[in-house]
């Protein structure tokens, strides 16, 4: 009749040890498996979309000559035009930057601050009062050695290696802000509220973001790809802005840097900033 | 058994309830229904042929998009080749809505049909959305 308990107990025991058998002799069977991950491949037709490309990275301008963009502001002149605000209207109309009501949902990529608080350390009490108190053209310093990449925990900011840029992937970005807080020059934002609705014009030839991200000037990484200067450059008509190659002793950042003075935000910090301001 | 009237008519009605969508659709004609997709293309010559076969874009289209998506982003890799030589931009935006300029009737039906919500439109435009005044 049937199971008694101690039967029982002693199959039970014996199955509990078949199945902690089983890893064992799986590390120990010689059969390695190596299947290569065919699953989201169509063995039908033979192709497989999933499969590495065959890039060469000299064709494809990964590893071309070194490049490190770099930006030039001439102060002097931009501070005698203190209303004129098309480099921002050109760069906030071509990436679809919100206009927020509020200060406090404020999203920027290249906004104006008054000098004596972006240059806090060349500021002095009694120096040019005038100086101090005119406005600074901020951006993104696109780095030598950023500080927010270093915070970021899935890379969705990171520097280029080809030339230098500090680039955001906003599909991988998970809006934690830690680049927020480490960023020392505030040029990153977070969308708090949803930006779609708060967008003058729509261009249509880039995308917006979504709620919960964080956004940044990219020095226009998609209008470099096509050969063209960054909109702000593109869009100042007194020739304040320039872009160029700091690895290419020839060009015209280059040579406004060997001819004048020229200072950085808060060089102290170590970060190296690629943006330089002609006082 | 006690009350097995009960439990059993219990039992018929749990399972009526728990079919429900499947033969409300059967009753309701539905149950073969297939989405219908309509194929828009823009008549550019040379350009009628899409950067992979039809059957591999069927099932495939979704990885195709997101390595994109990696090598512009990340690699700033833009230009697709396809086997017979073309060159594409890697842009949903352009390149695939160019031709499938009809979203509603291309990419939606099926994802409707499947269930499936994807992001992409969370951030990328929908050019023909804005030509046709909606926002």
């Amino acid at each position: 009749m049937g199971v008694d308990r101690r039967k029982f107990v002693k199959i039970a025991g014996a199955a509990a040890l078949g199945l902690t058998a089983a890893p064992p002799i799986k590390l120990f069977s010689s059969e390695t498996e190596e299947k290569a991950d065919t699953s989201l491949c169509n063995t039908a037709t033979d192709s497989c979309v999933c499969k590495p490309p065959e890039v060469d990275p000299v064709e494809q301008g990964l590893k071309k000559d070194p490049t490190r963009w770099a930006m030039v502001v001439n102060l002097g002149e931009c501070r005698k035009h203190e209303d004129c605000k098309d480099c921002i209207l050109a760069c906030h109309e071509t990436h679809n930057v919100p206009d927020f009501p509020k200060k406090k949902d404020e999203v920027k990529w290249i906004w104006k601050e008054q000098f004596s608080h972006a240059f806090h350390e060349v500021e002095n009490e009694f120096g040019d009062e005038e100086l101090n108190h005119s406005p600074a053209l901020l951006l993104c310093n696109h780095c030598d050695n950023p500080p927010c990449v270093k915070v970021c925990p899935t890379q969705a900011t990171w520097k280029r290696e080809q030339d230098g840029i500090v680039m955001m992937d906003w599909h991988r970005c998970i809006g934690c802000r830690y680049c927020l807080a480490a960023c020392p020059y505030g040029s990153r934002s977070f969308n708090y509220r949803d930006p779609r609705p708060h967008i003058k014009e729509i261009n249509t030839d880039f995308p917006t973001r979504m709620r919960g991200v964080v956004e940044k000037c990219t020095f226009c990484d998609e209008r470099l790809a096509e050969g063209k200067l960054p909109a702000c450059v593109d869009a100042c008509k007194y020739g304040c802005l320039t872009f160029g190659d700091l690895e290419d002793a020839d060009s015209k950042v280059r040579e406004l840097l060997h001819s004048h003075f020229t200072i950085r935000r808060k060089p102290g910090l170590g970060t190296q900033p690629e943006v330089f301001y002609i006082v | 058994m006690f009350d097995g009237g009960k439990i059993i008519t219990g039992l018929i009605i749990f399972l009526i309830i728990i079919t429900f969508p499947v033969w409300y659709n059967a009753v309701n004609g539905q149950a073969g229904e297939r989405p219908e997709i309509e194929i828009a293309t823009k008549d550019t010559p040379g350009k009628n042929e899409c950067v992979l076969p039809a059957d591999v874009m069927r099932t495939d289209h979704m990885d195709l998009v997101m390595q994109w998506r990696d090598e512009v982003v990340r690699h700033d890799d833009r230009t697709f080749k396809t086997e017979n030589g073309r060159e594409f931009t890697k842009s949903l935006t352009h390149t695939c809505l160019d031709c499938h300029s009809n979203k509603d009737a291309f990419c939606d039906q099926c994802h409707n049909y499947v269930g499936v919500d994807p992001y992409c439109w969370d951030c990328h435009i929908v050019p023909q959305d804005f030509e046709k005044g909606v926002k």
